[in-house]
């Protein structure tokens, strides 16, 4: 590829520019629409811009508290679901790349069998389960069954395997513990990777909306797409304006990181959604 | 600890290569045991109940939990409202993955070809996916495809009612699923293309070959294992497809979009059968792994064979 302008890259910078306008636009049109006045909502011929740029919607949604609330929880579940998934995840592709156990080989395939069972399909025994347990309504019921993600063990499973031994040895000879070695050398070495999962983890976790929905019936305990499914449309009625200024609010958070760390995320997203090869 | 002695000759590289490929297993077993338990707590478990459920008449409550062996899949296969469901989510997965590959491919061509402000390209293309499902569908239900007063209508000056027919309602899903969810394939299409050697592109140069030469000869095959994975995933991820269709259409109207994943919550979570709606579950779950299957054996074979 040459870097020199020429008459194909201004064809193709045109081309890209269309497909970005009409790509945005709906997003931008949330944004204007949450910036007018109620009462020019539905105004048509449309306008972009109504008679006045105010911020009396997101005032009003901000105030009435669901939104700030859910998000807290949304935060709060997608961080330790995150967490708790890289760890675990982590240790048990260590313990299936390093080390030799009895039944090692039947437990690994039905690990892999389980990247098959699609989360969707568990509702009803799912659900039996956290009533059984008491946790609906609770963080625990999102966040447990999230951390139950065999793809994640089988795709640091497969970077360990190609991570050469011969850091490890030389910590061994030094004396130094399996655990040790794991915490102090495997898990900042492959800090990528990690990175990785953790972002393409936190990104699904943040976005669910199936099972949340279906263990949180209170108010207090549901994330942000739960909560703005069921309270928003019903609470602003008709007031477009507010819903959304909501909808600006509720997808801001990821937007932003996603400026942010984009590299990261670009690798992430890449980097797990291509384990099947 | 023992004292350490130095170390004997015997404990050469091989021997300590040999400790960091297989230790003691109680340590194995240790790492792999707080994975375990959760797996085993929330995947496993609920995987055999569902089964066990489904052939059972067990209700929302849990009480009525007599066997019933076949009876709700026997059920479901003569339930004409099963088959519609089946019905829809076949017809939206092939709608939606022809243009969400295609698209995906032709954005990532055109974003690695270009130089210039690539973060604009990616945020725009991708940025729709960050997007959770709730926040895409109520901007798209309220505000983007209404008749009147919608982004599409008054900004081409057309009252086309895009959900509220049946007979465009799951064209405008497929729709909003593209433009929300092309990012994805965008991001893994353009991971590929970079990973292209680039002395490929330099020797057929050198060779004389035009631009399109190389996309036909260089770049579109060795996209071929890629567009093979993508195809899958995108399967995959359409056949269990629920959060847009449920939240702007509820399956409607007149049972148009309704996916299997949703009757299946109609029957379990507002019918109170959750006896037949495992049933209903288990039969798409049949689907996705014959699905998942048929791919292993796919990359197995282009595996053997290529290379």
């Amino acid at each position: 590829m040459t870097k020199r302008f020429s008459i194909s890259q201004l064809i193709l910078l045109v081309v890209a520019l269309a497909l970005a306008i009409i790509w945005l636009a709906p997003i931008a049109w949330a944004v204007a629409v949450s910036l007018k006045p109620e009462s020019e909502t539905t105004k048509i011929p449309l306008e972009w811009i109504g008679s006045a740029i105010t911020l009396d919607s997101y005032q009003l949604v901000l105030g009435t508290g669901g939104i700030v609330k859910w998000a807290i929880n949304s935060t709060v579940t997608a961080v330790i679901t995150t967490f708790l998934t890289v760890l675990f995840s982590a240790m048990a592709a260590y313990g299936f790349a390093r080390t030799q156990f009895r039944g090692q080989r039947a437990l690994l395939a039905v690990i892999l069998a389980g990247i098959m069972v699609p989360p969707q399909v568990l509702i009803a025994p799912l659900f039996a389960e956290m009533v059984a347990l008491g946790l609906v309504d609770t963080w625990w019921a999102i966040i447990l069954p999230q951390v139950a993600a065999p793809l994640i063990v089988y795709v640091l499973y497969k970077f360990f395997q190609d991570v050469p031994p011969e850091l490890e040895q030389a910590a061994f000879v030094d004396g130094a513990g399996r655990w040790r070695v794991f915490f102090t050398i495997v898990l900042p070495l492959s800090r990528p990777v990690l990175a990785a999962v953790s972002i393409f983890t936190f990104i699904t976790t943040w976005n669910n909306f199936l099972w949340p929905f279906l263990v949180s019936t209170d108010p207090n305990t549901m994330t942000l797409p739960v909560g703005l499914a069921n309270v928003v449309q019903g609470t602003f009625g008709l007031r477009y304006a507010q819903i959304m200024a909501s909808v600006v609010l509720a997808g801001l958070p990821l937007l932003v990181v996603f400026v942010l760390f984009q590299r990261q995320i670009v690798r992430g997203v890449a980097h797990t959604g291509l384990a099947g090869q | 600890m023992t004292t350490t002695v130095a170390a004997p000759a015997a404990a050469t590289p091989a021997a300590t290569e040999a400790k960091v490929r297989r230790s003691w297993t109680q340590h194995g077993l240790l790492f792999v045991a707080p994975f375990l338990l959760i797996y085993v707590a929330f995947l496993v478990w609920p995987t055999v109940q569902g089964l066990r459920m489904s052939m059972s008449s067990v209700n929302i409550a849990g009480t009525n939990d007599t066997l019933v062996g076949f009876d709700n899949y026997a059920e479901a296969f003569a339930d004409p409202r099963m088959w519609r469901s089946l019905w829809n989510t076949v017809v939206f997965t092939v709608l939606s993955t022809v243009p969400l590959v295609l698209l995906g491919l032709g954005f990532a061509l055109l974003v690695h070809h270009l130089r210039f402000v690539q973060w604009l390209w990616r945020l725009s293309f991708f940025g729709p996916f960050l997007l959770p499902s709730a926040v895409v569908s109520i901007l798209w239900l309220q505000m983007i495809y209404p008749p009147d007063y919608g982004l599409i209508n008054g900004t081409l000056g057309t009252e086309f009612t895009w959900l509220t027919d049946p007979s465009t309602s799951m064209f405008s899903v497929v729709l909003t699923t593209v433009w929300w969810t092309v990012g994805f394939n965008f991001l893994l299409y353009l991971a590929a293309l970079q990973s292209i050697p680039q002395h490929l592109y330099e020797a057929a140069a050198i060779d004389g070959a035009s631009a399109w030469d190389k996309m036909r000869s260089i770049t579109l095959p060795l996209l071929g294992r890629t567009t093979a994975l993508i195809v899958v995933l995108q399967l995959l991820a359409s056949l269990k497809v629920f959060d847009q269709i449920y939240l702007m259409t509820g399956g409607g109207p007149e049972d148009s979009t309704r996916p299997i994943i949703e009757y299946a919550y109609d029957m379990g979570f507002t019918g109170y059968r959750i006896g037949y709606a495992s049933a209903v579950s288990y039969i798409l779950f049949a689907i996705i792994v014959i699905v998942s299957l048929a791919q292993l054996r796919l990359f197995r074979k282009r595996a053997e064979g290529s290379s």
